[in-house]
């Protein structure tokens, strides 16, 4: 046995401690799980929360300014809120991302990288404009 | 002869294209909904009452809510085929995602018409 790949030990699975310190994802692939994660947490519980807000705001204007004055002043409501505006920012960009994708569009490797720069640049940016326009 | 073909190519191709039309249909809604939200800031009770009061807005949001259902349930699914491997415990959680998508659409349309 002489190549230097045989006597490279090789991992036998994915431990937690490989996924986390060991592979290096590029960044198409932080895009990729990002999405993923964010779409994960829209449908839960985003969207329940999402619709609590909208009924209560539409059913009379006790509840509207409820949540107008007090709801959204508390810190703990604000910070989840900036995660739901970055999950909503981050599935939006790279979704468009990905529809540009699937008709070939920017599918070659560099495009693709400056893409996906795009797309974790951009989202953080809307996340702190919506983000600052709320408070 | 029998004609149905049990394997073979293109059995997720109408689910693709589904989750890439709602998709569509969502990114459109959305950024109507921002442009029309942000361009009538600060926001009263009377604005946001009267907007979700036009029929175009309902059924617009309707339209988002069905899209999004649809959209959800292809992701979902997705999520749970590649992480979840125990046949008893996935399908469980297939038919939970169900299920909330399910009232997810059931409490707009009751929000939206009340």
């Amino acid at each position: 046995m002489s190549s230097a790949a045989a006597k490279k030990p090789r991992p036998k699975y994915l431990s937690l401690s490989a996924l986390l310190f060991e592979i290096r994802l590029p960044l198409p692939g932080w895009v990729s799980i990002l999405h993923r994660i964010s779409g994960a947490l829209l449908v839960f519980p985003f969207v329940a929360w999402l619709l609590y807000l909208l009924d209560t705001s539409l059913a009379s204007e006790a509840g509207f300014e409820r949540i107008r004055t007090h709801y959204l002043q508390m810190p703990i409501v604000k910070l989840a809120l900036l995660v739901f505006i970055w999950a909503y920012c981050h599935h939006f960009c790279a979704g468009i991302r990905f529809l540009l994708l699937d008709l070939n569009k920017g599918i070659e490797l560099r495009q693709a990288r400056i893409s996906s720069a795009i797309v974790i640049v951009a989202s953080l940016a809307l996340t702190v404009l919506f983000g600052a326009r709320l408070w | 002869m029998v004609n149905r073909v049990i394997t073979g190519a293109h059995y997720g191709m109408r689910d693709w294209l589904a989750q890439r039309i709602t998709a569509a249909i969502m990114a459109v809604y959305t950024v109507i909904v921002a442009v029309t939200v942000l361009a009538n800031a600060p926001l009263k009770y009377a604005g946001w009452q009267s907007l979700f009061a036009q029929g175009w807005m309902r059924v617009a949001t309707l339209l988002f809510a069905l899209s999004l259902a649809w959209h959800a349930w292809v992701g979902a699914r997705d999520i749970l085929m590649d992480y979840i491997k125990h046949d008893g415990l996935r399908l469980t959680l297939q038919v939970f995602t169900l299920l909330l998508l399910g009232v997810y659409a059931g409490w707009t349309i009751q929000i939206l018409w009340r």
